[in-house]
């Protein structure tokens, strides 16, 4: 599979990333020869092999549901780009 | 002073402890060693000198050491990857996106060194996200091999590995995802541990690839490698993969003789494009270790080479989602230009992000979308299930696999900067451990002719760590190369 500059510009967009024209380009170059390599997983027949997303067999860790301090207010929103008293700032969103 | 500075932690301890030696004195002399232009400056592995913190924690465990009773680790000056939050200093992972980032919490780990009193000197540059084989894709200036300082430490965790190779703190934690603690411990000549997935806290730790990522030592010997697994392991109900399962005294495994112990070579970890004199040192290594009583026969991990395909999909496909909490929103940098939310997402990601760093989140966004889910993300995950599968057949057949960590000795900084897929494919013989979960190890075992340090890997069942804790300390024994330290 390869893929093109196009594609390259919808996934940068879907991932948050902005590129300009020379990064979409040398990125299509990159991205195609490490997906080629990739494409060497399709000569395994895995037909029937079971997904494993978790190297351990791991089931979910529960705890009592206690209430417990949290991170304060203030050391939560200290390392903010932009903060007011209560919150974090952010350019208008509609 | 310098061999303060340069001596084993268990050395160092004996001093502390029978008062020879004060902690305020240790620290004082690393961080001289780290401020010193032809040594810490030449070899560069910091981001981040705590020079005033570190002091006021010697003070603190020379008070605890003059009580008496103190833990083997109280006064020890190490250093931390900067993968790992240390509450109120720095903690950038290497990335441009978090310079001035204070953490309000210290990780786990870092939390357990610290109540055993070690004193934490400073943060390692590393790969940006510990994306990278050689750390050089760190933000802040790539750090040097202290044995040739043209030459690349390895990755991601190189500043780690540098900082305990040339003597600017007594070991480092360091973090692995595909390699990332024993490929840079194998090129800088020390002792690094992968621990068994879910062993060590993952709390704190700036997260790459979650199911992959794990914290573990990195040190000067291995006796040293054992005090500190001591310190750090341990289940943490804050990390919900953390395993809750009593922790040994790891000391205890370093046991004269390997009597009954049954090592296997795997076939496939010694094919084409490995270095000549690595194979030479590696074999020596297993003569050794037979000759220490280890029974030793050939194995198979037939799915070995297809490692690093199913690896360059599922760790940039974890990363893709794990990386998208830096917004630039409540912490770390944003484009104040930006005046509209979206815009301001991209440009603070496009202007804080590297060039490693961005591939693998287009790598992973593309192998998680729609119409490309199956042909990536279910493929990689179901060799994922053929590798673990190999091990678990190999792990019937023998106690251990014994191999190269890297397939060649450091390289020149520059070589492989503008080739991607070869610098992943420098991981070949390190990436299956962490896709099964195992730990893994790389010791020591040999230099080349220009006198780059060449490392051993030990693989084991889960929880093996004794195991390979035991044939190392042997090995270690025989070699006798472990007092060797790089000249600066």
């Amino acid at each position: 599979m390869s893929i093109t500059p196009e594609e390259v510009a919808k996934v940068a967009r879907l991932a948050r990333l902005e590129l300009g024209p020379d990064e979409v380009a040398a990125m299509t170059d990159q991205l195609a020869r490490i997906l080629e390599y990739v494409d060497k997983l399709s000569e395994l027949d895995t037909s029937g092999v079971t997904p494993v997303s978790h190297a351990l067999a791991v089931v979910n860790a529960f705890r009592e549901d206690e209430v417990r301090p949290s991170l304060p207010r203030e050391e939560a929103l200290a390392n903010a780009p932009m903060a007011n008293e209560e919150a974090f700032v952010v350019p208008r969103v509609i | 002073m310098s061999d303060l500075c340069t001596i084993t932690i268990h050395e160092l301890a004996g001093r502390l402890a029978r008062r020879e030696v004060s902690s305020l004195e240790a620290t004082r002399a690393v961080l001289a060693r780290i401020d010193d232009p032809a040594i810490g400056g030449a070899v560069r592995a910091f981001i981040t000198v705590d020079h005033e913190g570190a002091l006021t924690q010697a003070e603190a465990a020379d008070r605890r050491l003059a009580a008496g009773n103190a833990p083997e680790l109280c006064g020890v000056p190490l250093s931390i990857k900067d993968v790992l939050c240390t509450k109120g200093v720095q903690t950038t992972c290497g990335s441009k996106i978090l310079a001035g980032f204070k953490p309000p919490y210290d990780a786990t780990v870092v939390e357990r060194l610290k109540e055993a009193g070690a004193v934490i000197v400073g943060k390692n540059a590393m790969d940006e996200f510990a994306m990278g084989s050689s750390s050089e894709n760190c933000a802040y200036g790539a750090p040097c091999n202290p044995w040739q300082l043209d030459h690349i430490c390895g990755g991601s965790s190189g500043g780690s590995a540098a900082a305990v190779a040339a003597g600017l703190g007594a070991a480092s934690l360091g973090s692995d995802t595909g390699g990332s603690i024993r490929q840079p411990a194998s090129h800088c000549g020390v002792v690094g541990i992968k621990p068994t997935y879910g062993l060590v806290s993952r709390y704190g730790l700036l997260a790459f690839a979650s199911s992959l990522d794990q914290v573990g030592p990195m040190t000067r010997d291995v006796r040293d490698a054992a005090l500190m697994m001591n310190a750090i392991c341990g289940h943490d109900p804050r990390d919900s993969t953390s395993l809750n399962r009593s922790v040994p005294d790891y000391t205890a495994a370093l046991a004269d003789g390997l009597a009954g112990m049954r090592l296997g070579i795997p076939k496939e970890y010694f094919g084409e494009g490995l270095d000549d004199e690595v194979r030479q040192a590696v074999e020596h290594s297993i003569r050794l270790l037979r000759e220490a009583g280890a029974e030793v026969r050939e194995v198979s991990l037939p799915h070995t080479e297809y490692g690093v395909a199913a690896y360059y999909v599922i760790a940039p496909a974890e990363a893709s989602s794990n990386l998208a909490r830096y917004d630039g929103v409540r912490f770390g940098f944003r484009d104040m230009a930006a005046d509209e939310l979206l815009a301001m997402y991209r440009r603070s990601r496009s202007q804080g992000f590297g060039p490693e760093v961005k591939r693998r989140i287009m790598i992973g966004t593309y192998a998680l979308s729609s119409g490309y889910y199956d042909a990536y993300y279910k493929k990689a995950s179901q060799v994922r299930a053929l590798i673990i599968e190999d091990y678990r057949a190999a792990l019937e057949q023998c106690d251990l696999l014994v191999s190269p960590v890297a397939p060649t000795p450091a390289w020149p900084l520059g070589a492989k900067a503008d080739d991607p897929l070869g610098m992943y494919l420098s991981d070949v013989l390190t990436i299956p451990t962490n896709l099964a979960g195992l730990p893994g190890m790389s010791v020591p075992c040999g230099f080349s002719r220009e006198g780059l340090p060449i490392g051993l890997q030990l693989q084991a069942a889960h929880f093996g760590e004794e195991k390979m804790l035991r044939a190392a300390w042997n090995l270690e024994q025989r070699l006798a190369i472990s007092d060797r330290r790089p000249t600066l």
